[in-house]
């Protein structure tokens, strides 16, 4: 397991630093255009992102469920769910069992939260609870807990918190400008002037670019998570079909999460916000529904170098697994 | 005085690479013991749940006096066995969860005590119990799997043989029926 999380965080690392690069320069450009001082526009870059990123690491989950209007349940209250995430925290062997959660909704889905294994939870709509069979559940459930396990509930705060950050300083930073802000010129030199302008430009493209770039950096980090869940659902359960046959049953209502929003919805088992957005694929948190359904069920066993194969052969030969994980389950 | 440095640091690297091999092994060999300590917990789970259940189905189904004991039987039995290894212990669990299923089966005839709100109760919790011991035991095979590939894989292997990482033993269940075990699904 440790092996196969260390490379996880590799290979999504180099997208989060690209988004963290992002995030230097538009402080750069900020501080250039607006202080005078690009170190000026560094510091605020930081200190808006280390005050969000302390509030996500460490309220983050409390927020969550709060805002999801999830309710924790103990075991008396629904034995089997109960039973399902202790039969696949110790199939994954999770240190502790995560506190379990249910939010009242009839919208079919679930979404796992926590910083680390100790501190996991996952919850699920009163909806999927209902129309779920054990099988279906125990794939959905395990599809959660591969969240935790592969430590992606943090790498996905990590990223929401940049991304968040990029998009407030780019927007507060553009409206100013508009408004004729910026107290650079007259102290100027002349001399400097032309680059000076030019800099200016390359500043004020990247601080328009940067949200939308981040933003793409972001549901790509999101997506690759998903699929690499799907294969631990798979692990875990050594039954594909569990997860396959719920996510029909999910592609199948139209209802909406009533209490997702943009920010949240990369949390949940599939996208909150259904099919009536008419999204394309680069643009979605989720990949879509139909190809999951459908690697799932080519894959010949339930180990992930099965799900990397059946990956494969809807990929032109692009893997998803990454390579040290394939040797471990 | 170049070639000393470079010797010298060839010593760390190997330094480094050994101390990592040996810690990564001391890790694996942890986690198959805590993998195994699991499959305990949820085996005794298992034997304090089958007298609770017996005692159940025995007020409903009177005649089936054979199944009670062959339940009874070879609970008393897997549990006596707790210390041995695993391949013995998994002839006697495997055995113990086909008397369950018989046991099971004959409720299957007994409408009244199908719809005995305890009975139901037991039943989830020992399906439950039954998918844990088996994930348990997936969670502990793998585990063993990881841990003994490192000890028999090149390099690490030198480490093993050194350090005294013996290849540990999986936990297989040896009895027919519960290569499939059969799937007690409510929905």
């Amino acid at each position: 397991m440790w092996e196969q999380i260390r490379s996880n965080q590799l290979r999504s690392a180099m997208l989060v630093v690209i988004m963290g690069i992002l995030l230097l320069l538009v402080g750069y450009f900020l501080g250039l255009y607006f202080f005078n001082s690009a170190l000026g526009g560094l510091a605020i870059a930081a200190v808006i992102w280390a005050f969000m990123g302390l509030i996500a690491f460490f309220q983050g989950d409390s927020i969550l469920l709060g805002v999801s209007g999830a309710r924790k349940i103990e075991k008396a209250d629904d034995p089997r769910l109960y039973n399902v995430v202790e039969e696949m925290s110790i199939a994954s062997g999770l240190p502790k069992v995560p506190d379990v959660y249910i939010i009242n909704d009839p919208a079919l889905n679930a979404f796992a939260t926590g910083r680390d294994p100790n501190k996991a939870a996952v919850a699920i709509t009163s909806g999927l609870r209902d129309q779920l069979n054990r099988d279906e559940l125990q794939g959905v459930i395990a599809h959660e807990i591969g969240h935790v396990k592969n430590r992606d509930v943090l790498l996905m705060a990590i990223s929401a918190v940049m991304l968040g950050t990029i998009v407030i300083i780019s927007w507060y930073a553009t409206r100013f400008m508009f408004w004729g802000g910026g107290r650079r010129s007259s102290r100027n030199n002349e001399g400097g002037g032309a680059i000076q302008a030019v800099l200016l430009i390359i500043g004020l493209i990247l601080l328009i670019l940067a949200p939308i770039a981040a933003q793409l950096i972001y549901l790509a980090i999101s997506r690759k998570r998903e699929y690499l869940a799907d294969a631990s659902s798979a692990l875990y359960t050594r039954y594909p079909e569990g997860l396959a046959s719920a996510l029909e049953k999910l592609a199948n209502s139209n209802t909406q999460v009533r209490a997702a929003n943009q920010a949240t919805a990369p949390m949940y088992t599939i996208n909150p916000f259904g099919k009536k957005r008419a999204v394309t694929d680069w643009m979605s948190t989720h990949p879509p529904i139909a190809e999951r359904i459908r690697i799932l069920r080519a894959m010949a066993g339930n180990s992930y170098a099965d799900y990397e194969k059946a990956y494969q052969q809807m990929h032109r030969g692009q893997g998803i697994v990454p390579k040290s994980a394939l040797g471990t389950g | 005085m170049v070639a000393l440095w470079i010797i010298l640091g060839i010593i760390v690297v190997l330094l480094f690479a050994f101390i990592a091999m040996y810690n990564g092994l001391v890790g694996l060999r942890n986690q198959v013991k805590n993998a195994w300590a699991q499959i305990d917990v949820q085996l005794k789970r298992r034997y304090d749940l089958i007298p609770n259940l017996v005692e159940t189905v025995k007020g409903y189904a009177k005649h089936e006096r054979e199944v009670f004991e062959n339940v009874t039987k070879a609970r008393n039995m897997a549990q006596a066995a707790g210390a041995a290894g695993a391949a013995e212990r998994g002839k006697l669990e495997g055995e113990l969860s086909s008397a369950l299923t018989r046991l099971l089966a004959v409720a299957e005839a007994y409408p009244e005590l199908k719809a005995n709100q305890n009975f139901l109760a037991l039943q989830e919790e020992l399906s439950s119990t039954e998918n844990k011991i088996s994930f348990s035991r997936q969670f502990y095979n793998d585990s063993v799997l990881r841990y003994n590939n490192q000890t028999q894989m090149f390099p690490s292997n030198i480490i093993a043989s050194m350090g005294g990482f013996k290849a540990s033993e999986f936990f297989e269940v040896t009895v027919p029926e519960e290569k499939n075990p059969p799937k007690v699904s409510f929905s």
